[in-house]
């Protein structure tokens, strides 16, 4: 049995954070976090290792904490995680390694996340521990894109003495957890330290460059020995309905890019605007919805509601998330389906058309498939409508390049390996699987990164 | 790795041109394409058509007329000040191809981007109409530039100060109605104007092509902010365009999403010129 419960974590109330952008979860404190750690009772055959899709030996970093050996908390974990702040902060733990720990099956698992940014964090209160520099192989590298997918494939690169240069489409690195993911739940400045921790390495980061526009792939070929491309799912999908171009109509990845990357929360002293809606509607709920949903709460909205087709089990949002947006006031409404959006003489969206579902048996995929409740339609009052239901690659890069497969969902196509059908060309995240997490991007950027060594090794 | 201004002037008291030292972006331009550029940390990102690119200097020029906060503050950029990020080249280029006579219109400040898409066509080998105007003549820009790269050039102005008194749409009704047989149309300008090119080029059936101006993020297809409708379905006028067929353009819808920020825009420009003049409001 458990020594002691899980450590709560603190965050800010409810009240006092619907009306700023600060940092929800506060972190541990050392006297927590060292609690914590104890809890862990370092198993001979530790389950959470596995669960964690780059492997970092949880027990091993765990260990260093109770001991208060901090510096040696960080070696342990950098040399599996280049990105551990990030990662402790936005990582599905629950059901990753803490979905297995064992301590789980009669109470509740080790905070293994929550260790882990508490660890991380610990190190960005110190100097940086210093980096042995690697002999140049001579071999560079290019890597298309700045998301978690292509920083873990520098960084393991330039360890391995590879002269690595990074393309980035926007102003700033670190892809989705900087124009998506909001400053509440994952401060910009850890992301930057992150980035500069992997320039720090030797890799150097070119802004402003659209792999496809500026120089296309074949030509990188030309100039590098080999590329990676990283560069997400990032093409927002939409509903089909009508009423969708509407003014107030956003798309998720429009809205969070001017909150969070353009920074207009703070309009006009940034010059980027967005709208602030009074009622607002976010359809979806995975992440992207909560963080949404989260985002107009701050902008001062009175009232906003997450439509979803199916319940809220069946929810893709991670469980904390859904959690602080009930606390911050969010409504939800599930077993509901927007079927058109209606404006008003300006043509600005005033209502939207919702029908409500239900859920029948599972099909032979497990999944339940909503069905329309026939004559339901209602309308809801709104002024800024928000759709979150997906993304998909962006075609830029495979329309300009020959040989590059892609499959029928835009995704291009690579082995477990991050292989291509395109010679020395390799890819991982997003651009491959489709929509996913922090982690298994950062997974499949250190597989790449093994990958590419061997092919610049032959 | 900020982007150098090289020159600057003013072309007439509300527009300016501005040629930016951007060698990798010089060398990949072609006509029709844009950049995106912010002026500094708090900026935002404004797309504006590349009116002219030389390769051998490295150098982009940009033509923009005062309308908001951002366009005035780049209006008091001088030559030896940066810009902090400046990407491109955006969208797709012009197409392209020797198909005989060709209409360029440019209205207002549309004619700058019409110039390259001129020269293009004329380095094509077609016959080269062009159609450029504004309110009256001190607004007219580049007249020279555009009369060098055209076999003939007509002006229009509302006020009837030089050439024409009237539109553009009225020379360009006489050409359709005239020997001349036309293969295409090219019009750039404010939206009002486009999509009244349309209505007149639509009953001849002579292919035209606009070049749309909706409100942008990022300009590579990530933030779904350009979308426009063209032939009943959504595009993005980043990557699927900018310029798109005039004749299936959802131009009211354009306009409708131009107006969406309206009141923002007024709060950072008052904002803007208060901050200048230090008042203490
Ligand atoms: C709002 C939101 C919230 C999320 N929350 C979570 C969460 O809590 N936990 C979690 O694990 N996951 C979360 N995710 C998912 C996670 O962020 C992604 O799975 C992950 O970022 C994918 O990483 P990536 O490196 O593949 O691509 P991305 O992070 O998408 O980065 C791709 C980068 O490539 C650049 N790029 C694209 N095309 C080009 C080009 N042609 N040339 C140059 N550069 C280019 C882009 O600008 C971008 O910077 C969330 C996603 C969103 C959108
Ligand atoms: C592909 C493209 C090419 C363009 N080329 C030129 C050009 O060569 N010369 C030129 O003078 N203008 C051009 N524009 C328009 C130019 O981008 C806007 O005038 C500028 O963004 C206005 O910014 P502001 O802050 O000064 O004014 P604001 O007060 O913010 O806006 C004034 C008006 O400009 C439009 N606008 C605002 N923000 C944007 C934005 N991010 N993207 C597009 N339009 C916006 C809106 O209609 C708005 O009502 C182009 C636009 C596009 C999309
Ligand atoms: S499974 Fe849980 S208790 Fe066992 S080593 Fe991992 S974190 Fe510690
Ligand atoms: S400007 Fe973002 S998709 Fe076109």
């Amino acid at each position: 049995m458990p020594v002691l419960d899980r450590q709560h974590m603190p965050r800010q109330d409810p009240e006092k954070r619907r009306k700023n952008f600060e940092e929800v979860a506060l972190g541990y404190s050392g006297e927590q976090a060292k609690k914590e750690a104890s809890r862990c009772i370092q198993c001979k055959k530790p389950a959470c290792i596995a669960g964690c899709p780059v492997e970092i030996n949880i027990p091993a970093f765990i260990k260093c904490i109770d001991e208060d050996d901090m510096e040696g908390a960080v070696k342990e974990l950098k040399s599996m995680n280049a990105l551990p702040a990030i990662c402790g902060r936005v990582c599905p733990q629950e059901s990753q390694c803490e979905a297995v720990c064992v301590l789980g099956k009669k109470g509740e698992p080790v905070a293994i996340g929550r260790l882990e940014r508490y660890t991380a964090d610990w190190e960005l209160g110190t100097k940086p521990i210093p980096e042995e520099k690697p002999e140049p192989t001579g071999k560079r590298v290019a890597v298309v894109g700045s998301g978690p997918a292509s920083l873990t494939t520098a960084a393991e690169l330039a360890k391995l003495g590879h002269s690595v240069t990074i393309f980035e489409a926007l102003h700033k690195a670190g892809g989705v957890l900087v124009y998506g993911i909001p400053e509440f739940r994952l401060p910009k400045s850890i992301v930057l330290n992150e980035v500069k921790y992997v320039e720090r390495l030797g890799v150097s980061i070119q802004y402003n460059s659209v792999v496809g526009k500026l120089d296309t792939l074949d030509e990188l070929l030309e100039e590098f020995n080999a590329v990676f491309l990283g560069t997400g799912a990032g093409l927002p999908r939409f509903m089909d309905i009508d009423g969708e171009n509407l003014s107030g109509v956003y798309s998720a990845n429009e809205f969070l890019t001017r909150v969070n990357l353009m920074k207009a929360y703070q309009f006009p002293d940034y010059d980027t605007p967005i709208k602030r809606g009074q009622r607002v509607v976010v359809v979806g709920g995975g992440n992207v919805a909560m963080d949404s949903a989260r985002c107009a709460v701050r902008l001062g909205a009175e009232e906003v509601t997450i439509i979803y087709r199916r319940g809220e089990e069946e929810m893709p949002a991670r469980n904390e998330e859904i959690e602080n947006a009930k606390e911050e006031g969010i409504k939800f409404k599930i077993l509901s389906n927007p079927t058109r959006i209606l404006g008003d003489e300006s043509n600005w969206v005033k209502h939207i058309e919702c029908l409500n579902m239900e859920l029948c048996e599972p099909d032979e995929s497990g999944r339940c498939r909503p069905e329309p409740k026939l004559g339901t339609e209602h309308l809801i009052d709104v002024d800024v409508v928000v759709i979150a239901i997906g993304t998909s690659p962006n075609p830029l890069i495979p329309m300009t390049s020959k040989g590059l497969k892609t499959t029928k969902w835009g995704t291009i196509v690579a082995d477990e390996n991050g292989i291509t059908s395109k010679n020395g060309v390799f890819a991982g995240g997003d651009v491959v699987t489709g929509s996913a997490t922090v982690i298994s991007a950062m997974g499949a950027g250190k597989i790449a990164a093994k990958a590419i060594n061997n092919f610049l090794n032959n | 790795m900020p982007f150098k201004i090289l020159e600057k002037s003013q072309i007439v008291p509300t527009i300016h041109q501005i040629i930016i030292e951007a060698p990798k972006i010089a060398r990949k331009a072609r006509a029709g394409q844009f950049v995106i550029l912010r002026i500094d940390e708090s900026g935002e990102r404004i797309p504006l058509t590349i009116a002219d690119f030389d390769g051998e200097n490295g150098t982009i020029t940009i033509i923009f007329q005062e309308m908001g906060k951002t366009t005035k503050q780049l209006s008091k950029l001088q030559a030896g000040d940066s810009l902090l990020d400046f990407v491109g080249p955006l969208g797709n280029p012009s197409e392209i191809e020797q198909v005989g006579t060709v209409v360029c219109v440019g209205g207002g400040v549309g004619v700058a981007p019409i110039f390259p898409i001129a020269r293009a066509h004329k380095e094509a080998g077609n016959r080269v109409l062009t159609i450029i105007g504004s309110r009256n003549t001190d607004l007219l820009l580049w007249e020279d530039k555009v009369r060098d790269v055209s076999d003939e050039l007509y002006i229009t102005t509302d006020d009837g100060s030089k050439g024409h008194h009237g539109f553009v749409t009225d020379i360009l009704k006489q050409l359709l109605e005239g020997d001349e047989q036309i293969s295409l149309v090219i019009a750039i300008g404010p939206p009002i104007m486009m999509r009244t090119v349309a209505g007149v080029t639509h009953p001849f059936g002579v292919k035209t092509m606009v070049s749309l101006n909706s409100i942008m993020v990022d300009g590579t297809g990530m933030c779904g902010s350009c979308r426009v409708l063209v032939g009943g379905e959504t595009k993005f006028a980043c990557v699927d365009g900018p310029e798109f067929n005039a004749h299936e353009v959802d131009f009211t819808l354009l306009m409708n999403r131009l107006m969406m920020y309206r009141t923002e825009e007024q709060l950072a420009e008052e904002k803007y010129e208060c901050d200048r003049e230090g008042c203490q409001c």
